[in-house]
Formats: structure tokens, sequence, C-alpha cells
């Protein structure tokens, strides 16, 4: 039953002018709470762009009024870039998920990806939050209430190195990130300088699997940075042809490509020596695999190896140190 | 109906020559298709050392030991969703609605997110914890559903179940919130189900739980003939209904466990298979239970090949294949038959 049939069978005078003041009540509140959003909110942000700049904003060239002062970046690899061009003291809030660097941990925590805490973010007055992509409906609430949003997807290691200029412009540290993204361009193309001429070897990237087990294997594929920078290091991918960042590998797939190297990426603690070996042990089921075979499984743990970021050099160089141990005597 | 005229006999002689030869024909043939093409004859050529053989390896190695698993669980998921049907006298039962499958997921989930990596008996924690997951359901919901009753009451076992599912999905969802979104993306993947074993270790531990199930289930289709009559008429036809449930309930939750810790919870082949199975052959158990066993394995091992070969060399979980196939061709016989 509708609400004006509620009113209409109402027998009853009493009942009738209880809906009624319901009705007039909700309206008030609903009213005045799009009063207070509007008008309410407008002068603690004199200095807010009219609309937020989404996905297709001008390039970090245009003109703007003045650089972000109060970031909230829910993005840990973000973070890490906004410290790497010494943008890090603008940083006012990270995602409950950012370690690095330690400076972040004194900072407030805003939730992350699937479950971000829009009262703390807004509550932290920021004028640049860095959302992920996906986050459609956190970067609406942004625009509505004045705030700038920066989005960010991951990529491949040019599209860091972007990433990082563009935050240098946003945030007054321009000549910082040119200064960050050259170190990083140097420091790569050392590495591919040193394995330079050598034979590639066949390599899997795993990034996860179930423990101990040949089971829920997930490898890198051909897109995006772990991609790149196996390539750079010096491997040649066997899950290259597949146009995707990460895939499930069947044990057929990796019986059939065959790779002579196995290179594991955790960004986890690293574990006692013993779980590190069983865990290599367990490859033995697949004995028939070149890596296996030969012993060349190797497992990495550094947090560092998952981030797309500043330390993308120390990644490649420990990518590099185990496909061609023989280029780092 | 022509079935009808003939006797018991030579039906069952037609049901089982019939989904036998679809259940071996789909084990002997699903492994020679795959994501890469391989030749059989270089794959059995004995001259060249196993280690040497690729062809051999994702012959031995990947593809045999995933048929035979498909072939297990499509089987053990398929007859104890007939088990389920018979014993809660309802078309909609299924292996999981009992809660084996969210105490299961449970206890994998666990496995994945909080222990520590161990091994027990060379064996990976995750099919343990998946096992025990399901027998801390199974006794769960036989407790209390033969508690506060003189034998055993089908209503309060299907609420207690459906109850169940729902309480632990919710703790599953907590660990899954709780979880590092890396690890979330590969408990979601376990929860589609995967039969990619690699190797025989898994079908070894498994194959003597879903034996012993199978062996209680050779007893069990004239009692359950009886039951679907509902239990007073069973009982003066002199039936122990209460043990008959037992088994009944006991056996397919084995069967079910076992199965799911083997290759996650596959979802439809436990809800489809009987009922396909049934509109084909009856309703007599001794005709529906070992036609649904051998028909749920031709149907899985058949959705796997599809699940490994169809976006190759990226596969797809079967337990999307299941539905997409299962769905249409279950409406198609229905309204068939209609």
């Amino acid at each position: 039953m509708s609400v004006a049939a509620v009113i209409r069978h109402s027998q009853h005078g009493a009942v009738r002018a209880v809906v009624l003041f319901l009705i007039a009540l909700i309206a008030v509140v609903a009213g005045g709470g799009v009063w207070w959003y509007q008008v309410g909110r407008q002068p603690a942000q004199p200095d807010a762009l009219p609309q937020a700049e989404r996905k297709d904003t001008p390039p970090a060239s245009a003109a703007r009024p003045r650089p972000a002062q109060r970031v909230v970046s829910l993005v840990p690899a973000v973070t890490e870039m906004l410290f790497a061009i010494e943008a890090g003291s603008q940083v006012v809030g990270v995602s409950s998920y950012d370690t690095y660097p330690d400076a972040v941990r004194q900072l407030p925590r805003v939730g992350a990806l699937v479950d971000p805490d829009v009262e703390r973010v807004l509550s932290l007055e920021p004028d640049l939050v860095v959302t992920y992509g996906s986050q459609e409906e956190l970067q609406q609430q942004l625009v509505r209430a004045g705030i700038a949003a920066f989005d960010y997807r991951h990529g491949g290691v040019g599209h860091a190195l972007d990433t990082m200029r563009t935050l240098g412009a946003r945030t007054g540290h321009a000549r910082e990130a040119v200064r960050e993204t050259t170190r990083i361009s140097t420091a790569l193309a050392a590495i591919t300088q040193r394995v330079a001429g050598r034979k590639r070897p066949r390599t899997l990237l795993v990034i996860g699997r179930e423990p101990l087990a040949m089971r829920g294997i997930y490898v890198s594929a051909g897109k995006g940075f772990l991609h790149e920078l196996l390539t750079l290091a010096g491997g040649d991918d066997v899950m290259g042809d597949i146009p995707r960042e990460s895939v499930q590998a069947t044990t057929e797939t990796i019986l059939a490509r065959a790779p002579e190297v196995i290179l594991e990426v955790r960004s986890g603690p690293k574990p006692d020596a013993t779980t590190i070996d069983r865990e290599r042990r367990a490859w033995s089921r697949l004995s028939g695999v070149p890596a296996v075979r030969s012993g060349r499984v190797y497992l990495l743990y550094d947090n560092a190896l998952v981030v797309p970021g500043p330390r993308m050099p120390l990644a490649a160089e420990q990518f590099a140190r185990v496909m061609h141990p023989e280029a780092f005597p | 109906m022509t079935t009808a005229v003939f006797s018991l006999r030579r039906r069952a002689l037609l049901v089982y020559g019939g989904f036998g030869v679809l259940a071996i024909a789909a084990q002997l043939f699903a492994p020679l298709i795959g994501s890469t093409s391989i030749s059989l004859t270089r794959a059995l050529d004995g001259t060249v050392p196993f280690a040497a053989n690729i062809d051999a390896q994702i012959f031995f190695i990947a593809r045999l030991p995933r048929t035979l698993a498909a072939g297990l669980v499509g089987a053990s998921l398929a007859s104890a969703g007939v088990m389920l049907q018979a014993l809660l006298r309802n078309p909609l039962a299924e292996p999981f609605t009992l809660g084996v499958s969210a105490g299961s997921s449970l206890g994998a989930m666990l496995a994945m997110l909080v222990a520590p990596p161990i091994l027990v008996l060379g064996v990976s924690a995750v099919p343990l914890a998946t096992f025990a997951g399901a027998v801390g359901a199974v006794s769960i919901v036989y407790g209390l559903a033969s508690a506060r009753h003189r034998g055993f009451s089908t209503d309060v076992l299907l609420l207690t179940g459906v109850t169940l599912n729902a309480f632990f999905s919710a703790v599953i969802l907590f660990l899954q919130y709780h979880a590092d979104p890396s690890e979330t993306v590969r408990t979601l993947r376990w929860l589609m189900g995967d039969l990619d074993v690699s190797g025989y270790g898994p079908i070894v531990v498994a194959l003597p739980l879903i034996a012993a199930a199978f062996v209680i289930f050779l007893w069990l289709p004239r009692g359950l003939n009886l039951l679907t009559l509902g239990s007073d008429s069973a009982a003066a036809r002199g039936i122990d209904v209460v043990r008959v449930q037992r088994l009944a309930f006991f056996s397919a939750s084995v069967a079910t466990g076992a199965a799911v810790s083997l290759a996650g919870p596959i979802g439809f082949v436990g809800i489809v298979v009987p009922h396909v199975v049934r509109l084909l052959v009856g309703s007599d158990h001794r005709l529906v239970l070992p036609g649904a066993a051998l028909f749920g394995a031709a149907f899985l091992v058949g959705c796997d090949v599809v699940a490994r070969t169809i976006m190759a060399p990226l596969e797809l979980p079967v337990g999307i294949i299941t539905a997409v196939i299962g769905g249409p061709f279950f409406l198609w016989l229905l309204f068939r038959r209609a």
C-alpha cells in the first residue's frame, strides 16, 4: 500500500495527523541536510576546485591555483612515490595497507581499496585524495565535497614514472620528481646494461600459490611492471604472450612452457630457512620442469618486489641476480 | 513409456551400460585434449626417459590426475545430491545444503589466511582443514538434529544446515574482508572450484573416503525408495528409518567433504545431475543412484575439458562451466518432457 493510500484509508484523524507529521519531518530533515551539505561545506573549502579532476584531467602542465598541501593517499604505491619526491610532509593520511617508508606508520589510516572511510578522509581536510581507478563511488563523493581526486591505476614502469612526475607537478615538487625518475631510469638502465648480451633464461614469475602445494598458482603475465622488470633484468617471460597482469597457471601450462628459472615473489616477511626450503621442495612434484630439475627455483621475500614505484631498481636487481648470477660476482 | 515394459534387470543393464559407456568414454578422451597439443604416441614412448619427455609429463602429471579427480568429484557430488534429495524429500536439496560446503570452505579459508603453512603427513594443510571443516559442520548439524528428537528430524536437519551455511559464510566474508587483497583473489578462486590437482597425491588421500561412502551407497537404494514415500510408510514396511537416514546423511557428507577437499566447492553438479538422471530413468533409486554417479563423473570430466580449453592458455573456473552448460541443458530436458 502506498503512503497516499495509507493516508486515504486512515479512519482516525490521529493516525492521519501522525503520518503527515512524519512525512513533514522527513522532508524538513532531508531538505536541511541538503542545504547543509551544499551551503555549509563551501566556506570551509574556499580554494576547492569547482569540479574535481577525473580520468580525463588536463596534463600536469595546466595552470593550477596552488600545489596540494594536504594529501590523503589510498594507494601504498603512490604513498611511496610521494615520499620519494619529497612530498612526504604533505601526506596527512594513508591506506590501511601502507608500511613503507617508516614515516607512514605515524599517519592516520583511512581504509583501503574496498573499504575507504569517507568520513575520516573528509575529516583530514585534504586538498588532494589519491584513489584507485575502481573506487568510482569514492571519487564521486570527493567531487561532491569539492576535493580534487588523483585517479591512479597500476601500470608498467613508464606509467609509474609518469605518475611520479604528475604528482610532482600537483604537489609542488616537480624538480624533485624529475630528479627521482631520472635516478630510477638510470638505475634500471644500468641493470639492463649489466646483463646485456647474456643468454636470457626462460623465466616464470610466480606471485602467489597455496602454501606448500602446487595449487592455485598465480603468475605474472605479459603486462604490468613485474613483466617489464623481469624483461629488463634479462629474463624471457614464459607467460609474456598473454596480455594480462596476472593469470592462474595450470600444471599443464607450466610443464608445457618449461621455464629454466622460477622466481617466486612474496611481499610478506621472510620466514625461517626450513619453511623456505619446504616451499622450494613443493616444486619437486613438477620435476619435469627444467628450473626444478636444475634447482633454479628462487623464493624472494621483499615488499619492494611487489610495489611499482621508487624501489623498482631494487626489485630489478634482485631478479637480475638470480637469473644472471655470473653478472654479479 | 517404453522403459516401463522392461523388467528392472533389463532397465538396470541399460542404465549402467549407457551411463557407464559415457563415463568411460569421458575418462578416455578427456586426457587427450588440453591447452597444449601433445602426441599420445610420444607420451607413451617408453624409449624416451620420462624426465625428458614433456608430452608424457603433461599426460601423466597434468591431465590424467585431473581427469580422474573430475570423475571422482563428479560421481561423489551427484550421488550425494541424490541421497540428500531423498533424505530431505526436497527436490532443491543438494550436497551443500546441510552446511558441508560452507564448513569446509571456512576450514580452507582458515588454512589459507590465518594458519602458518604446515605439512601433515606430506599433505598441505588446506585440503585437511577443508575436510576437518566438513566434519565439524556435519557434527553440529547431526548433533542438533538428533538431540531433541527420538531419532532424527529432517526438518531440523534442513533448517540447521541452512542456518550454518549462512553463519559460516559470514565468517568467511569476515576473514576475506580482513585479508590482504592479493590473498583475497586466491581464496575467491578456491571457492569457484579447481580440479588442477597436479599429481596423484591428493587423489590417493581422498579415494578411501569416497570409496567408503560408495560402499554404503550400495546398501541404500531400497531404503531411499521407501523413505521418499514418507517415514511412516517406510517404517510400516519394515525399514529401520532412522538407520537409513543416518547412513544416507553420513555417507553423503563424507563423499561431499572428500570431494570438496579435493577440488573446492564445485556447484551445480550435485543438484542438476540427479534431476537429469531422474528425468531419463525414472525415480527408482536402484537406477537413479548408480546412474547419477556415472553421469556425474562424465559430466564433470566434460565440463573440465571445456574449462581448460575454451580460453587456453587461460583457464575458466570449472564451476562456471557446470552452471553455464548444465543450466540450459537441464531446462531443455525439463521442457521437452513437459
